[in-house]
């Protein structure tokens, strides 16, 4: 079992810094505002997200259906369809295909799902040398971390700290920071690892069940160079990222770059086909991990159009606070938020709290996924299994009775502004009292307004 | 016909004014204004923590007090958004007197807007304000165009402030960031809480705002905590406060 996540507690760190948490912040309130002008700068806007949800609700309501006829036309086209029920599967089914190849090197172009799925721990172990070739996810890599968002990897180091990474691992100048020479650098580092990679593995951002082709979006072209040198390409996908037709993609493919980092277009778009010639394999992986689980559930079913685009968390105004990491999950942020306790509960159950219920991840989700419907949701199915801790609960019963009985209600309010009018400062803005510790309380007034409305209106 | 007016629970024990300036507002464009007693809360502290159980009979105690109105109008633009957008799980869908009360509450400028058309006020303001959205005025019931959606909307409330005389607006980098309030997230979240209010603050400050407008009073008591503690140069108030014709500083 995982240990139980405190949010609070993991955000601490990060958002008392005020040099990170600030700077973090405005990194992504940047990618934010460059998507927001390309949301404007197209009319339909709204439309294509109407449109995007349309199609993941039918997708979604007929997948078995889809995945078939996925499966049969991937085939056809002489891809080899592998199915897994579960994280450990999926590793045991890479793993076999890297032993039948006896392959000990991959490239490995930016994947959720493997991160998901533990891959590169799982194949390490298993004497298999991994390079993830995103150069965000490159540098997590070799300062031993794991991603902090879905679609910049790195956001939370510095400069300066990539450059002390690159300084220690890949022999660049002590103290270097400029962003081009380190991208130099790990761009030649990279070239190296891409041509002694024997098998090529990628994520999918689409596959289209009407022609059994998978598309992969990158901005670095790494996706493509990691599986054109190598043999063997084999592509690992969550089943809810299918698409009914080809003609669908555009939609997707409109929405997801904008939504992400405010481009246009992502600067490789590339569509796999079946292996590339006859001497090539091309195996998919196709991958459940909890997804069939979720689809069952009324409430959270529409967590499965997700894209993993990222916009909820740029907007999010806590992920921006307290960094990726304090989610403690592959996915954090909202839709993280969301996700992680379909898989345990327990575990993660204070990441639907780390949540002001703000909306803004609902209205820029270009799934329109209600995220911050659902994170409330959340917190009634957790109440209801009892994982809110007994004082949180009680504290809530208790306000549930002052506010039924309103002369109770009445008495309790004059003692406690007798008391914040009476008490000296130390008594009532202390360490124990939450709210006091970077706030004033607010000055309690003499009279309630139901006082003054009996003396002034009611006759 | 009368209108209730229902003052949440905080607003009534801690911020009795706000509530005091939406009566006399009302009453002087000429609105029937009734406030039932025995009112307290709409229930979104246990909602929002999801104590379900715990929110139902606040619920059904709040449409039994006021759906004998032909409309309830609040100054608190998430405590309708309570009521309009989340009651539903507390009644059956064809509770009549549910049904009434649910589609017949208004937010303060809400009501002012879309109901009494307000086209003029004989106020003053002569201030530099800048208007902090709040996240459930914008994003539950629609007062204005959230920044992420590209849907026109008016902005119902910057549209009334209009209506004062001598307001000088300033705008903010980030026109509806959330200030972090959230409810018990305000102490659940502390610290995450109160770093994203002193970054709206230091937004508005920072543009030279003297006042700090909003429709929910519940952002600006944590805003006006946090002003409080590090004495930055910038007052709070709450719209209704600005429309009645409040002077600075009433708060
Ligand atoms: S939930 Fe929506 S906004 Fe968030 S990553 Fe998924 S598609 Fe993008």
């Amino acid at each position: 079992m995982l240990p139980i996540i405190q949010h609070p507690a993991a955000a601490k760190e990060f958002v008392n810094d005020p040099n990170r948490s600030r700077w973090h912040d405005q990194a992504l309130w940047f990618v934010r505002s460059k998507r927001d002008k390309q949301a404007a700068s197209l009319p339909e806007w709204e439309y294509l997200r109407e449109t995007a949800s349309g199609i993941k609700t039918h997708t979604i309501a007929n997948l078995s259906h889809y995945l078939q006829e996925f499966e049969r036309n991937a085939t056809a086209r002489g891809a080899i369809v592998h199915w897994a029920r579960d994280a450990e599967h999926h590793n045991e089914i890479v793993l076999r295909i890297l032993q039948d190849h006896k392959t000990h090197r991959i490239v490995k172009s930016k994947s959720m799902l493997t991160e998901e799925c533990g891959l590169n721990h799982y194949l390490e172990d298993n004497g298999i040398d991994v390079v993830d070739t995103d150069l965000g996810e490159r540098i997590v890599q070799l300062r031993g971390e794991t991603p902090s968002h879905i679609v910049l990897p790195a956001i939370h180091i510095k400069k300066e700290e990539v450059g002390d990474t690159f300084h220690t691992h890949l022999g660049t100048d002590e103290g270097a920071s400029d962003p081009k020479y380190l991208a130099e650098a790990a761009r030649g580092h990279l070239r190296d690892k891409f041509l002694a990679g024997e098998i090529g593995i990628t994520g999918v951002n689409f596959a289209i069940a009407e022609t059994g082709g998978l598309v992969v979006c990158t901005n670095e072209g790494n996706a493509d160079l990691g599986t054109s040198l190598p043999r063997v390409h084999i592509a690992c996908m969550g089943i809810e990222k299918l698409l009914p037709r080809q003609r669908d993609l555009g939609v997707f493919t409109r929405l997801l770059a904008r939504s992400a980092t405010g481009q246009p277009i992502t600067s490789y778009t590339s569509h796999f086909n079946g292996p590339r010639d006859e001497n090539s394999e091309l195996h998919i992986v196709l991958v459940d991990n909890g997804r069939s689980r979720l689809r069952e559930s009324e409430t959270f079913r529409a967590a499965m159009h997700c894209i993993r685009c990222g916009a909820c968390m740029n907007t999010c105004p806590v992920y921006r606070r307290s960094g990726g990491h304090s989610y403690r999950a592959t996915v954090p942020g909202p839709i993280g938020s969301v996700l992680s306790p379909t898989r345990d509960q327990n575990s993660y159950k204070s990441l639907p709290y780390a949540c002001s219920l703000c909306g803004s991840c609902s209205d820029v989700c270009p799934v329109k996924i209600p995220l911050h419907h659902q994170l409330l949701a959340w917190r009634g199915e957790l109440v209801g299994k009892k994982l809110l801790p007994v004082s949180k609960r009680l504290a809530m019963r208790f306000a549930s009775y002052l506010f039924r009985f309103p002369a109770l209600f009445r008495m309790v309010g004059k003692v406690g502004r007798f008391t914040l009018r009476v008490l000296p400062r130390w008594a009532t803005h202390h360490r124990l009292n939450t709210w006091t510790i970077a706030r004033e309380l607010p000055e309690a007034p003499k009279e309630t307004f139901r006082d003054w409305h009996r003396r002034h209106r009611d006759h | 016909m009368t209108v209730a007016l229902f003052v949440p629970c905080y607003i009534d024990q801690l911020y009795p004014d706000v509530a005091i300036a939406t009566l006399e507002l009302l009453e002087r464009l000429g609105v029937d204004v009734a406030y039932p007693d025995g009112q307290t809360c709409c229930g979104q502290p246990m909602a929002n923590t999801g104590c379900e159980a715990d929110t139902a009979p606040v619920a059904r105690r709040l449409v039994d007090l006021f759906a004998d109105f032909e409309a309830v109008v609040c100054p608190s633009g998430s405590c309708v958004s309570m009521v309009r957008n989340h009651y539903g799980a507390y009644f059956d869908a064809d509770d009549a007197r549910f049904q009434h009360v649910t589609s017949k509450t208004y937010e303060l400028c809400e009501y002012l807007h879309d109901v009494v058309a307000v086209t003029h006020l004989d106020v003053k303001f002569p201030h530099r304000v800048s208007l902090h959205q709040s996240c459930h005025g914008l994003r539950e019931l629609r007062l204005g165009q959230s920044s992420e959606s590209m849907t026109p909307r008016e902005n119902k409330v910057r549209k009334l402030l209009n209506l004062v005389e001598g307001i000088e607006w300033v705008e903010p980098d980030r026109p509806d960031d959330c200030c972090g309030f959230g409810g018990t997230f305000a102490v659940n979240e502390a610290d995450v809480s109160a770093e994203m209010g002193r970054a709206r603050i230091a937004d508005h400050c920072g543009k030279g705002s003297e006042v700090l407008a909003s429709a929910d009073m519940s952002c600006l008591m944590h805003l006006q905590g946090l002003i409080r503690r590090e004495k930055n140069p910038i007052q709070v108030m709450h719209v209704a406060q600005i429309l009645s014709g409040r002077p600075l500083g009433a708060t």
